[in-house]
Order: C-alpha cells, then sequence, then structure tokens
C-alpha cells in the first residue's frame, strides 16, 4: 500500500508529490460522486417512468415501491381521458409551423445580413442580438394586448407567430456567423452562371449550411416543444387548445381533485419521452447548440 | 425578376444589378423584421412606456409618473418576493456552478494518468456527460411537476424514502418557506449543473495539455492544479456563466408556479404574473422593468467584479 492510498479524502488538498499512481482514496470519494449525481440527475425520471405503471391508490400509499404489475391502461386514460392525446397534437401542429417558419425567416434574415453589405446592416444585426438579453416576462403584459389587438390571441396562427418571433434572435444571430464561414466563391459562381439572388439562397447556400441549420433546429425544436410561459399568457381560453407542458401542469393541479396519478405520472412519462429519444439521438449538436446559447 | 426573365442589355448593367441586390434584401428582411418588431420590440418599449400609466387592460391607460413604482416600494408583497428572488439570485449561481466545475473537472481531468498522459477523464466521462445534461431538454413546466411529486408530503419520492428508513420527512412544500426555498434552489441547480458541466469540461478541454504537463512536473496535485492552472484558464467562461446562472435564477417562472403553493412563497416573476392575472397591467409591467434593470445590475457588477486580466493561451 502507497501513501497515496492511505491519504484521507479530507487531506487530499496536500496530495503526495510525483502521483505516480493516482486514484485510490481521491479517485474513489470523487468518482462515488460523479455516480451519485447520474442517480439524482435520472433518478427522478425513471422514478416517474415506473410510477406510471403503477396504479393510483398504490402511488400514494408507497411512493417508492416497485410496479407489482403493470397497469397499460394509465397510459391509455393520460392519453384518451386526461387529454393527453389532444395536447400532443395541438403541440405538434403549433410545432410544424412554427419551426418551419422560425428556420425559413431566420435563415432569410441571417443569409442577408451575413453576406450583403447595406446601410443599416451593423443596426439590425444588433437589434436582433439585443432581443437575446431581454427577459421576456418584461414584454408580457405588451404582447398580450398587441395578439389581442391583432386578434390572434388564443389562436394556433397565433401562438405560431409568437414562438417564431421570440425564437428569431437566436436563430438569427447563431446562423449569420454561420453564414459568414461559408466560402464565398461558390455564391459569386452561381450568380455568374446567372442564378438569381434568390435561388442562389435556396438552391445553393441553405444545402451548404445545412451542419448550421441542423444545430439550430433541434436547438429551436426543443425550446418550442418545452415553451411554457408564452401558451400560459397567449394560449389560456380553452383548455383543449392546451400544448403539452401546459396540459401537464394544469392536470398536475386538477389532480389534487380527482386523483388519478396513474394518469399523471403515465402523462408525463409520455412528454419526455420524445424530447429525451431526439436528444439521446443528437446529443453532440444538442449541447453544442446549447452551450453556444449561453455565450451569446 | 429572375435573370432568365431580365433582357439582356440590362441584366450585366451595375444599376440594374444594385437595384436587383436592394430588392433582394428588402424582399428577404421584411417579414422577419416586421415579426420581430411586432411582437418582440414593441411590446419591450411599450413595457416601459406603460409602466408609468395606471392601465388596467382597457383602452384607456393614464400617465401617472412614478405612482406604480411607489406603490412597490410600499407593497410588502412585492419585498417578500424580491427577498426569496434575491436569495435565488445569490445562493443559486454558486451552488450551481461549484458543483458544475467539479463534476467537469473531473470529467476532463479527473482520471488516472494513464500511459504517461498528464491529464485524462474519469473512466465512461462521455456516459456522465449525457446523462447530467438529461434535465436540460425537458420542459420546465414538466419538471415543475415532476419535482412537485418528488417533494410530495404524503406521496412524494423522498419522504417515501425516509418513510422507509423511519423517518418522518416534512412538508417540503407545504408551508416553511425555509424549506420551500431549499426545494426551489434543489430544482433549479439540478436542472441546470449539466449544462454548466457540458460549458466547462469544453472550456477545459481547450487548455492546452502542456501547461497540465509542466504542472503535474512541478509536482502540483490535483486541487492545485486546479486553483492555479483550470480556473485562471477558464475565468472568462466562469464569469459569463455566472452572468447567464443568476440571470436566470432571477428569471425562475414556471418552477415555482407550478411547484409552490403560492401562499409558501413566490418569486418576483410570479408576483408580477399574479398582478397582470389580476388586471393591474401597469403595474406589472413596473415590475417588469425593475426586473430588467436588475439584472442589468446584477450583470454589471459580476462584470466588474469578476474583472481579471485575460490570459492568452
Amino acid at each position: 500500500m502507497t501513501t497515496t492510498t492511505t491519504a484521507p479524502p479530507s487531506k487530499t488538498t496536500s496530495a503526495p508529490r510525483r502521483e505516480k499512481e493516482t486514484g485510490g482514496a481521491l479517485n474513489v470519494f470523487s468518482h462515488a460522486f460523479l455516480v451519485l449525481w447520474v442517480i439524482l440527475a435520472a433518478g427522478p425520471l425513471i422514478w416517474v417512468a415506473l410510477t406510471a405503471f403503477r396504479p393510483s391508490a398504490e402511488i400514494l400509499s408507497d411512493p417508492m415501491g416497485w410496479p407489482a404489475s403493470f397497469h397499460w391502461e394509465n397510459f391509455s386514460n393520460a392519453w384518451n381521458k386526461a387529454n393527453i392525446g389532444q395536447y400532443t397534437l395541438n403541440s405538434l401542429i403549433i410545432l410544424a409551423g412554427s419551426l418551419t417558419g422560425t428556420m425559413l425567416l431566420g435563415s432569410m434574415a441571417a443569409y442577408v445580413i451575413a453576406r450583403f453589405t447595406f446601410p443599416g446592416n451593423r443596426v439590425i444585426f444588433m437589434l436582433f442580438a439585443g432581443g437575446m438579453m431581454f427577459p421576456v416576462i418584461l414584454a408580457l403584459v405588451p404582447l398580450f394586448a398587441v395578439m389581442e389587438n391583432f386578434g390572434l390571441l388564443d389562436t394556433r396562427p397565433g401562438l405560431m407567430i409568437a414562438y417564431i418571433a421570440y425564437s428569431l434572435p437566436f436563430t438569427t444571430f447563431f446562423l449569420t456567423s454561420f453564414f459568414r464561414t461559408l466560402p464565398t466563391g461558390v455564391q459569386e459562381a452561381a450568380m455568374v452562371d446567372g442564378a438569381s439572388h434568390t435561388r442562389t439562397f435556396f438552391q445553393i447556400m441553405l444545402p451548404m449550411a445545412k451542419p448550421g441549420l441542423v444545430s439550430i433546429g433541434i436547438f429551436n425544436f426543443l425550446g418550442q416543444w418545452n415553451q411554457y410561459l408564452l401558451p400560459l399568457l397567449l394560449n389560456n381560453e380553452d383548455e383543449k387548445s392546451y400544448v403539452l407542458p401546459q396540459g401537464l401542469a394544469s392536470l398536475a393541479v386538477s389532480q389534487g381533485y380527482r386523483g388519478d396519478w396513474g394518469a399523471l405520472f403515465a402523462g408525463l412519462t409520455i412528454a419526455m419521452l420524445p424530447v429525451l429519444v431526439v436528444y439521446a439521438v443528437f446529443q453532440r449538436q444538442v449541447q453544442a447548440g446549447l452551450t453556444a446559447g449561453a455565450i451569446k | 425578376m429572375p435573370p432568365r426573365f431580365t433582357p439582356e442589355r440590362v441584366r450585366y448593367d451595375r444599376r440594374y444589378r444594385t437595384l436587383d441586390k436592394y430588392r433582394f434584401i428588402v424582399g428577404f428582411l421584411a417579414v422577419p423584421l416586421a415579426f420581430y418588431a411586432l411582437f418582440v420590440i414593441s411590446p419591450f418599449i411599450q413595457a416601459i412606456y406603460y409602466s408609468f400609466t395606471d392601465w388596467s387592460g382597457g383602452p384607456v391607460a393614464n400617465f401617472v409618473g412614478f405612482d406604480n413604482y411607489e406603490k412597490m416600494w410600499n407593497d410588502e408583497r412585492f419585498w417578500d418576493s424580491l427577498r426569496v428572488s434575491a436569495l435565488l439570485l445569490v445562493i443559486a449561481p454558486v451552488l450551481t456552478l461549484v458543483l458544475g466545475m467539479f463534476f467537469a473537472y473531473m470529467i476532463t481531468s479527473g482520471g488516472r494518468h494513464r500511459r504517461g498522459r498528464a491529464i485524462a477523464g474519469v473512466a465512461g466521462s462521455s456516459v456522465y456527460k449525457v446523462v447530467y445534461f438529461f434535465p436540460q431538454v425537458l420542459s420546465v413546466a414538466i419538471i415543475a411537476v415532476v419535482w412537485g411529486r418528488v417533494f410530495n408530503t404524503n406521496s412524494g419520492l423522498i419522504n417515501g424514502g425516509l418513510d422507509k428508513v423511519g423517518v418522518d420527512g416534512p412538508a417540503w412544500l407545504g408551508g416553511d418557506e425555509t424549506l420551500g426555498l431549499i426545494s426551489l434552489l434543489t430544482v433549479i441547480s439540478w436542472s441546470f449543473i449539466g449544462f454548466y458541466v457540458v460549458l466547462f469540461s469544453a472550456a477545459m478541454g481547450a487548455i492546452p495539455k502542456d501547461i497540465y504537463e509542466a504542472a503535474l512536473l512541478d509536482g502540483a496535485g490535483r486541487a492545485r492544479t486546479f486553483f492555479n492552472v483550470t480556473l485562471p484558464l477558464i475565468w472568462d467562461t466562469v464569469r459569463t456563466g455566472w452572468i447567464y446562472m443568476g440571470i436566470q435564477a432571477l428569471d425562475t417562472f414556471a418552477i415555482c408556479l407550478v411547484m409552490v403553493p403560492p401562499h409558501v412563497l413566490k418569486v418576483t416573476p410570479v408576483f408580477l404574473y399574479e398582478r397582470f392575472r389580476d388586471g393591474q397591467y401597469g403595474y406589472a409591467t413596473s415590475i417588469g422593468v425593475v426586473l430588467l434593470f436588475l439584472s442589468m445590475a446584477f450583470s454589471l457588477i459580476v462584470m466588474r467584479v469578476g474583472n481579471r486580466d485575460r490570459i492568452e493561451y
């Protein structure tokens, strides 16, 4: 046994010089901490998924218990009776519109800002970049009024437009720097060959920007799928038109009286699964996209 | 006009090309800018104006000067909410960043010095990075519902576990403000740590290996390497993360609204939302303006406090 291994964890700050074989106490201790955090990070989610298979009465009497038998009817109850199916459909419809709109408008604006010189170019760029810094909650009340004036309150197009508008700052910012990195030669060649600006954009530049579009697309997919504040504000009239996170939050509140906990847990599982699958598949791009969002 | 319809004689004319270029620029910018100006910029500007009015949702909004701000100053519920928000603003970044940095350091540099390499991540570090990030991809509303169940007094995961070992768990979200605050901090840190692990690992991974080799040769232990080599070199990222986390903590809305019952405690954004729901639009926007100034002040202070000489490598 070397001195390294006998050093108690608390003294590791004065670890012996020339750590020939590190490991030992410090490593065991820190590694245990890493594993502990895996349990903490994934634990509540696994608990929800397991509990989704248990009947409500059992959940209440023994929250920690293992599912004795698998109650699939929780899922059908959640999907049909608790409206999770309807909420999922709403979320999908909204997302189809808002994601397409965000990507199209965002890349159009970014392309023009990145590749053309015109008066006001910098100003428009700063305008978009500045929008990332303001808390959405500040715009809450006037946004509500603006939407009401346009007759867009509690409508699907209204929600889509709001999602698009609030995704534009970061999307444009991200794609502007991306378009700047693309080679200019190809664009010039296309113009010399007689392609119009529009055609150059759609047939040459957009396909070339695919890696950037994928990153920001996933970023926006997650952001818009998970949106809660905007639907709460702009889409609160009819319970049938709730999006998934909104529906689940209201379900959690109303469960206090009705008490179909199995359905709530099944609903949560249904809501978490798609994002976790998307994340598992694209985790590299997701992590790159989200961390790029922090270092504005 | 697409080039194939453009007459040959004007197609290569400079004036025509300039006109064509501007037509394209305007065409491409019009819709995104219109959306952005109408639904993002204009509400922000209106918010500042409405914060000086007694607007309650109707067509009339009378200018009342600083009345809303005065009311806020005298509103005890506002100060209560601000106290909670300020506590989050101070504690959440420290908790999240310290843990995030520790995990990131373990993942990038905590491993054994195998085959003469100066630094290496612990075994399975890529798995850790993936799992830690889980909470970050979920909706805050869903996180709030899940943790609301975890903290539930009678049928929650924590008290259920405590029951098994014969301990009566407290009512986490039931009425005690301190316990409510602890719950809120837990959830905020839980949901953001994975993000900072990834952010800091990326920054740590960019540090050249020979610096570590030199430190190792000079006999620096792991803790010493961290404080004298790693931390100074990633300081810019830490400062950015600090600002970002502070603003996130100040923005905490959904978690508090969904998870914590309103009688226990509320953060300032929830207080704002409740004023909005009551129809006190002018008052609500003035709270928003104060929040904006607070987050700007916080960013400036952190910039100042955290200003160190940049180390190039």
